[in-house]
């Protein structure tokens, strides 16, 4: 397919009707969701499969909001998130900025563990991972989640700063260096601003992917006060499971963090695997 | 001479906090898990804990349960996999070319992507409910469902309903990768082929294809993997059911462990899909190879 602007005014139609099939298929699911939200509970049943109920209310947030748990899981999640995010970034921006930048003795066994560490099924470490944690103190404390999360998150986030990184032409630190800066210095003054877009991105990917993670969630930490979203709103629906008003209240109000962050940074990821990990 | 010495440590210590980490939280506990494999380790009793050698591995061979979990595991990730991919190609090149709007209609259907696995599980398990979801009836009007009820609660169609959602999820991850490396390739490679005669069909097999290979390699495999391992959606959708229907390997380790409390047996069945995905990987890596290195 060529880059060229097409050419035809049938092409330009077809080209935008399948754009608008896909951003529906996207987006439908969502809709749905709002939908039913906004359902008064004695129109649940009647007008169930009706694309937009005769009124809409905002009730089931009210009562999800006033009288369920979820303003706690929230903030539990929020916690969680955003300190993997950060610690994970961190993490993963220096060993990034490493196999950006360096060849040393045991790259290629570096860059192994981090693979073989993404390939096999985590549900095979719960009962070791409860194990270490618990005489630490570490199971039902939200710091246990921030450990384990940050450590699955962060081989694939050093791959893709890694990525941001070889954007960055080596010759600048070089500069610095020249001009009597140590690398760590040359690092921090010039290198870390100019990929500011790649943290950001790595960031939100990050806690997104804290934001979403259940199984760990549900085997940590069994009480509710430090229970992260995901395992309380898989909670309430095996006990609630027929108020789809406020399961789905609930599951809108899950969505609005992480929705609005990729909103922001979908386009930085495009931009920093376009920069390198897509070279091969 | 300490200069030197620093110098060549420094590359360790960027690298040394990931790698600590990494090590202490997944593969420490990873070789102890794979150690269960050859126990009799059940939760709760204390009896439990011998050393029972390769017996959980004779003893799948006879479970009917592991064997219908390795084809469903089969079916999800091959589906799942190459549909996300289909889309996500098809997807990637729409985007790859200037028209109106373009930045909030890449932002639109990257979506689904953000939003977390088991809540799209349940997204779509309400979709496919029929009293307040409208798919059924939609199957129903296309003729392709007899009466308008739930696929999953039906053994024979209930592992399309995770598939279906795995795909809407799915989709972004391709497109963007793909896109990303489109958008790395030369434009002028195009312009001089176009010079050259070749149409568009022509550009896509000649040009595009055998420069995207190497990513569609590298993502493919990562995707099928990471699909493989993904029971979420499975245990969120139909907890593996009707009747152990729609148990994939990993839903199967999951509800063992965590039903069963048979830790033993589902560490030796989590070992076998490690293995299987590892000779996968390496396959492919090799493919890989012989592919690039050909002239």
């Amino acid at each position: 397919m060529s880059k060229t602007t097409p050419h035809s005014i049938g092409a330009r139609v077809l080209h935008a009707l399948a754009l608008a099939a896909f951003v529906a298929f996207a987006l439908f699911p969502l809709f749905w969701l709002l939908k039913v939200s906004l359902t008064p509970d004695d129109l649940m049943y009647g007008e169930g499969v009706r694309l937009w109920p005769s009124r809409v209310t905002l009730d089931h947030y009210g009562s999800v909001l006033r009288h369920s748990q979820f303003p706690l899981f929230f903030r539990n999640s929020l916690i969680v998130s955003a300190a993997t995010g950060l610690l994970a970034t961190a993490a993963a921006s220096a060993a990034g900025y490493a196999f950006s930048r360096f060849r040393f003795r045991g790259k290629a066994w570096v860059v192994g563990v981090m693979l073989v560490s993404q390939m096999f099924p985590l549900v095979i470490i719960v009962a070791p991972i409860f194990r270490l944690l618990a005489p630490l103190g570490l199971t039902n404390s939200l710091t246990g989640l921030v450990v384990v999360y940050t450590a699955f998150n962060t081989p694939f986030a050093a791959f893709l700063m890694q990525s941001f990184f070889e954007a960055i032409p080596k010759d600048l630190e070089e500069a610095a260096m020249m001009d009597g800066a140590t690398r760590f210095q040359a690092l921090r003054r010039v290198i870390l601003p100019l990929t500011l877009p790649g943290l950001a991105a790595t960031g939100g990917f990050v806690f997104t992917a804290a934001w979403s993670e259940l199984l760990f969630s549900l085997m940590l930490n069994s009480s509710a006060a430090v229970s992260t979203f995901p395992a309380g709103l898989l909670g309430f629906v095996s006990k609630f499971s027929v108020d789809f008003g406020q399961m789905m209240a609930a599951g809108v109000l899950a969505l609005l963090p992480v929705g609005a962050f990729f909103l922001v940074i979908q386009r930085y990821l495009v931009q920093g695997l376009t920069a390198g990990a897509v070279k091969g | 001479m300490n200069r030197t010495l620093a110098l060549k440590l420094e590359p360790y210590f960027y690298t040394a906090p990931s790698l600590l980490l990494i090590a202490a939280i997944m593969l420490v506990p990873l070789v102890t898990g794979l150690s269960y494999a050859f126990h009799d380790l059940i939760l709760l009793d204390p009896l439990s804990g011998d050393f029972v050698g390769l017996d959980h591995f004779r003893e799948m061979l006879d479970d009917d349960g592991f064997w219908t979990a390795l084809r469903n595991t089969v079916v999800w990730t091959a589906v799942s996999v190459a549909l996300q991919f289909t889309f996500g190609l098809v997807l990637a090149l729409l985007l790859n070319r200037p028209f109106p709007a373009r930045g909030l209609v890449q932002a639109l259907v990257f979506l689904p992507w953000a939003v977390p696995g088991f809540l799209s599980g349940l997204t779509w398990a309400w979709l496919f409910n029929p009293v307040i979801g409208p798919l059924p009836h939609w199957l129903h009007g296309l003729g392709l469902l007899a009466t308008p009820e739930n696929i999953l609660s039906d053994p024979r169609l209930a592992l399309w309903g995770p598939i279906a959602a795995n795909v809407w999820w799915g989709i972004p991850f391709f497109a963007i990768t793909l896109l990303a490396a489109l958008q790395s390739i030369p434009k002028d490679i195009y312009e001089a082929a176009a010079m050259d005669g070749a149409g568009p069909l022509l550009r896509f097999r000649r040009v595009t294809l055998p420069l995207l290979a190497p990513t569609i390699a590298i993502t493919v495999m990562l995707r099928t993997v990471w699909v493989a391992n993904f029971a979420e959606l499975i245990v969120v959708m139909t907890k593996g059911g009707p009747a152990d229907a729609t148990q994939i390997l990993s839903s199967y380790i999951f509800t063992l462990a965590f039903q069963r409390l048979d830790f033993g047996y589902a560490s030796a069945v989590a070992a076998v899909l490690l293995l299987l995905l590892l000779a996968y990987a390496a396959a492919v890596m090799v493919l890989r190879h012989a592919m690039t290195e050909r002239p």
